[in-house]
């Protein structure tokens, strides 16, 4: 009788190969990124969405999708807009990609195509539809695995993917989050009160919650290819609250603190941090307590929701390839919308982009369920 | 180094039904969900306030839990929590979809909204027996042993975590159902793809 099978991969690194993203700031990520060295926002007034009137979000208006989406090779009308977001982020990495057997496809997403509810389409809001069609048009050959887990999803399916990797199940993967402003989540964060009246300003002292975005982002990863390496990673529940965050910030403190443990490094050896910085009251507070309990109060932090919203199961995956940017460029980004620092935990929040040396970062996300996540990255010199 | 872990027990919530390593231990009476889940909190004898304010799809991950974790009944709290299902949180979306369907009556509401993201269930879970674990949501047509079984393996592996309880956990317009197992070191089934799909996939 056969045994469990080990991990094959334990003294190996799992390296981000290529990445992308469709933002309101840029169909791909040069531009995206361009855009954010100048410090602009998606965020703008959207004027009418169901029942909703003039309120903040980073939307990306439906002329920018379909034109680059039709160039596609064998593209069919009947695609959602959600769809049709991640396949423009995905398409590019996978486009000469051999695929097998031993090609995995990981789909990160809170609500997929949600708004086909409201035409009474319950199939069509089921997350593996959406997931197959994606697939099918890559031609993938294994069955997508499908993350959802609020807040944090984007991450953790990148966790995901790397983990079976090191398992020995696939060779490679492909990670691609996406989410939409719909008139669905903006009720229900509107009924939370959790909305902020002007475009959101993570942790400041005058924030008063998020504001919603959307986007697709999508990257590969490889076990020999890549400039930047994942180190270590962790997610890990508060078990305390499911709408709010622990006081205490436990679960990101053991989040972090796992990551790094794999990671073989010291928190004096962090460079940056991409935070989560959704601008709610008891988030960005929560962050700055873990934060300094983690002893990274001299590490540059920043939060991009000012630039993108918040992307929802898309925000860890989107912020995750910035950050890899950042490492690239040695670039580190402030956190537009903060003006004063409003949180207790001691944390350095630059209010300018800076110049800077950048070997060690860290990702982070928190959520909804009490969900946290953490991942080191490392960059290295361009491997094979 | 390859450690032994085997599936230490197994329980199903499934059509009026509670079995446990295979065999049975309670008959609700009544059809629907609610019904079997009221029975099922009373022949725990569960006292837990919160279970009343859950939506479907929490209350029969929070039963299987409780069945499987009581059962197996130490006081490790070094669990991780793999959970899967078809629908996500589909149910309560429908709730909530409704909620904001006519203009004149709309009134979206935060206690319902929460639950229209599938791993609210795991918090759950994790809230009543103090899990600070890895955990994640996955969501699959079927059962997907090959994902479940690696995962959950790496957690064990990895020293991530001590034992792994995984389950499909799935509810949709009142048609339900839980499979729930937990993997650790020990005696019982051998942990293998086979035998999860023999527990899991019937």
């Amino acid at each position: 009788m056969e045994t469990e099978k080990g991990i094959v991969g334990a003294m190996r690194n799992v390296y981000i190969d290529q990445i992308n993203c469709v933002t309101p700031l840029g169909l791909d990520i040069e531009k995206s990124w361009e855009a954010l060295l100048t410090g602009a926002s998606g965020i703008g007034l959207v004027q009418r969405m169901g029942h909703f009137a003039d309120f903040y979000a980073a939307t990306i208006p439906d002329n920018y999708i379909n034109p680059p989406f039709d160039a596609l090779p064998d593209v069919e009308a009947s695609f959602s807009r959600l769809e049709k977001m991640m396949i423009l982020a995905l398409a590019p990495i996978l486009e000469g990609k051999k695929i097998s057997s031993r090609t995995g496809l990981i789909i990160s997403t809170t609500k997929g195509n949600i708004g086909t509810l409201k035409h009474g389409d319950i199939t069509g809001a089921q997350l593996p539809t959406s997931a197959h069609r994606i697939a099918q048009y890559f031609g993938l050959e294994t069955a997508p695995i499908i993350v959802s887990n609020a807040c944090v999803s984007g991450l953790l399916a990148v966790m995901v993917g790397r983990r079976m990797m090191l398992m020995g199940r696939y060779d490679e993967v492909y990670v691609v989050a996406g989410d939409e402003v719909t008139e669905f989540v903006v009720s229900g964060f509107n009924s939370f009160q959790a909305m902020s009246s002007q475009p959101c300003r993570p942790y400041d002292v005058g924030r008063d919650g998020v504001t919603l975005g959307e986007a697709a982002a999508a990257l590969s990863l490889s076990l020999d290819t890549g400039s930047i390496a994942i180190l270590g990673d962790a997610s890990i529940n508060d078990a305390n609250h499911i709408s709010g965050p622990s006081r205490t910030g436990e679960g990101l403190y053991q989040s972090i603190k796992g990551a790094l443990t794999e990671a073989g490094l010291t928190a004096g050896e962090v460079d940056c941090i991409s935070a989560h910085g959704t601008a709610t009251v008891y988030n960005d507070e929560m962050e700055s307590i873990a934060i300094e309990r983690m002893n990274l109060s001299n590490v540059p932090v920043n939060s991009l929701k000012g630039n993108f919203g918040h992307t929802l199961g898309c925000s860890g995956l989107l912020e995750l390839v910035m950050l890899a940017k950042s490492l690239s460029n040695n670039i580190v980004l402030p956190t537009k919308g903060l003006y004063t620092i409003g949180v207790t935990g001691s944390m350095m929040l630059p209010q300018e982009r800076s110049t800077k040396l950048l070997t060690i970062g860290i990702k982070t996300a928190s959520g909804f369920g009490g969900s946290n996540a953490a991942m080191v990255l490392r960059k290295v010199g361009q491997h094979a | 180094m390859r450690s032994p872990h085997v599936i230490s027990h197994w329980v199903s919530l499934a059509d009026r039904q509670i079995n446990l390593d295979g065999d049975p231990i309670f008959d609700a009476k009544g059809t629907g969900f609610a019904d079997f889940a009221r029975q099922v909190y009373q022949f725990m004898e569960i006292s837990y306030p919160k279970f009343h304010k859950m939506d479907a799809l929490s209350k029969l991950a929070f039963l299987g839990a409780e069945v499987l974790l009581g059962h197996a009944g130490d006081n490790e709290k070094d669990i991780a929590l793999l959970f899967m299902n078809r629908s996500g949180s589909l149910d309560t979306d429908l709730r909530h979809q409704e909620s904001i369907s006519n203009p004149d009556e709309y009134y979206p509401s935060p206690a319902i909204f929460v639950y229209t993201l599938a791993n609210i269930c795991l918090g759950e879970v994790s809230i009543r027996h103090q899990l600070q674990t890895e955990s994640c949501f996955f969501v699959s047509d079927t059962f997907d042993a090959d994902l479940m079984y690696n995962y959950a393996a790496y957690l064990l592996q990895s020293g991530k975590s001590k034992k792994v309880l995984c389950a499909w956990v799935e509810y949709l317009q009142g048609d339900y159902r839980g499979i729930f197992y937990l993997v650790e070191e020990g005696k019982g089934v051998e942990h293998h793809m086979n035998e999860i799909k023999k527990i899991v996939i019937t």
